[in-house]
């Protein structure tokens, strides 16, 4: 693989740009590999990345119903931050939020992170001890966050109307080092570190079925045929119960839409991200100018990547109630994507009733900011077939012992 | 833009008059249950991807629970049903069975 660097963007500006190579292979399957990866999006990549650079473990196939980073990779609003309650939780955002920090140099990809601070606005006095909590648990596991009063937040952003008549601002859950980051990227970043450490990444090829023999999986049937492997990780967001099913085990997940849209873009007029969790919207500006939209998701069962039209209105109305500047603005585009919710709304990283068969999903509405995390604990899970410290606590058998992480109840809200 | 007919008061409601309740016909255990039947009543789901017996609430109406069969990969209404019964009723599995031929059955 050739780095991209500034030396090679003056190389090819001086040969019309035709040396630049592929950024990653496409293969053809081979019989057998060591790990199989199902899932093509960030978290699979990722895993698949971490199991090669920290474990040596380079026979890997990663397989992609469709094209790789075009599920929910492709349709987050970016946002990255891990000001979360419980322990376990902020162990592995934070993991991530660090490892977000050195990616572009790590994958030699610009991830664009961009650690503009994600504000986290209380409305009411209960979010108020709410996020005074979080601050306080945040001090004790070594996140950096503070709670600001609203004269601050005013500061921080001025577009923002801390005197509503419904709910004005009592104060903010402030990360300065959260942020943004290019989502697209970060799925090309991984893809071509992992394609040129040897792995294949195998696009367009369904998994149909899981082959085991006596409790231990053997391969996966796609629509390429049959292709063996040592290990498997189910990395599939929205459609894990889809594939838990083929491996013979249900999981405590329900697939569900969550939307979002862009706004036409303006000048810049906001420099962090803000999330509103009581009117239950959030929005920060991307590079081309858009404001970028998030709510919450729709009640009911759904894989069909669109959602209910009333989510958007409501999601509109609580943000122009925040930011009575956009009232006016077009929204350009809108999208949904399938979302895994569990029980607790904290994912699951986890061995499975199948021997060498792992799965990393239940990632539900918070899944971008965890992608390289949640691949660094998937591949070690992998790799020793035991969880590490930053996989411990979510093994999908904590439902049944009722050792819940409960951000629910933690943040209240999609998260 | 869901629409689904309460089967109490008859009204073809619009999606903002109703509550999702998630997955219809799960059986309840409580106190003497064991730690998997516990797990697999409060957590377990089915999630398929395709036909789903859902609850749902008329809470802008008539305020009733009802159940509903419905498509999640297409978002069709197959039909509605009052919410004391067992399992879906035998008339709701041949509508069914009329749009989705393959369609493997309710277990």
């Amino acid at each position: 693989m050739k780095r991209y660097s500034v030396f090679a963007i003056a190389r090819e500006a001086l040969r019309y740009h035709t040396g630049w190579e592929r950024a990653w292979r496409s293969p053809e399957p081979k019989k057998e590999y060591d790990a199989i990866i199902v899932g093509a999006g960030g978290h699979g990549l990722a895993t698949a990345y971490y199991l090669g650079k920290n474990h040596g473990i380079r026979n890997v196939a990663i397989i992609e119903k469709g094209w790789l980073g075009g599920g929910n990779t492709g349709r987050n609003t970016t946002i990255i931050r891990s000001n979360y309650l419980q322990d376990s939780s902020a162990a592995i955002y934070e993991k991530a939020r660090s490892l977000y920090e050195t990616m572009s140099q790590d994958l030699n990809y610009n991830v664009m992170f961009s650690p503009r601070g994600v504000m986290m606005l209380a409305q009411t006095h209960h979010e108020v001890r709410g996020y005074l909590r979080t601050a306080h648990a945040n001090k004790l596991q070594g996140v950096e966050t503070e709670f600001i009063t609203p004269q601050r937040v005013k500061e921080l952003c001025p577009i923002l109307n801390i005197d509503g008549p419904r709910y004005p601002v009592l104060g903010a859950l402030w990360q300065a080092r959260g942020g943004t980051g290019r989502h697209d990227a970060v799925a090309w970043g991984y893809a071509r570190a992992c394609s040129d450490m040897g792995m294949d990444i195998i696009q367009q090829c369904e998994v149909k079925g899981v082959r085991s023999e006596g409790g231990v999986v053997k391969g996966v049937e796609t629509t390429k045929g049959f292709i063996g492997c040592k290990k498997l990780g189910i990395v599939v967001a929205g459609h894990s119960g889809q594939v838990a099913d083929m491996a013979g085990f249900r999981l405590p997940v329900e697939a569900v839409a969550l939307q979002a849209l862009v706004s036409e873009p303006i000048k810049p007029c906001m420099d962090i991200v803000v999330m509103a969790n009581t009117v239950h919207g959030y929005m920060s500006q991307s590079d081309k100018g858009e404001m970028v939209i998030g709510g919450g998701t729709d009640g009911f069962n759904n894989y069909t990547q669109r959602g209910s039209f009333h989510h958007i209105e409501e999601t509109l109305r609580a943000l122009i109630e925040t930011f009575p500047i956009i009232s006016r603005l077009k929204m350009l585009r809108q999208w949904g994507g399938i979302v895994d919710m569990t029980g607790d709304r904290s994912p699951i990283i986890s061995k499975t009733p199948l021997g060498n068969c792992f799965i990393n999903c239940g990632w539900g509405t918070g899944g971008f900011k965890a992608i390289p995390g949640s691949g660094w604990a998937m591949a070690d899970l992998m790799a020793k077939g035991e969880p590490g410290p930053l996989a411990a606590e979510f093994d999908m058998w904590r439902f049944k012992e009722g050792r819940f992480i409960d951000e629910s109840v933690a943040a209240g809200v999609a998260h | 833009m869901l629409l689904i007919e309460c089967p109490y008061c008859g009204v073809k409601a619009e999606e903002t008059e109703l509550s999702p309740g998630y997955e219809a016909h799960l059986k309840r255990f409580g106190p003497g249950s064991t730690d998997e039947e516990f797990e697999a009543y409060m957590f377990a789901r089915k999630n398929p991807k395709g036909v789903h017996f859902e609850r749902w609430r008329h809470s802008y109406g008539c305020g009733k629970w009802f159940l509903a069969a419905r498509c999640t990969a297409t978002l069709e209404v197959f039909g509605t049903y009052p919410a004391q019964v067992g399992e879906p009723p035998a008339d709701i599995i041949e509508k069914i069975k009329a749009r989705r031929p393959d369609w493997k059955g309710y277990k």
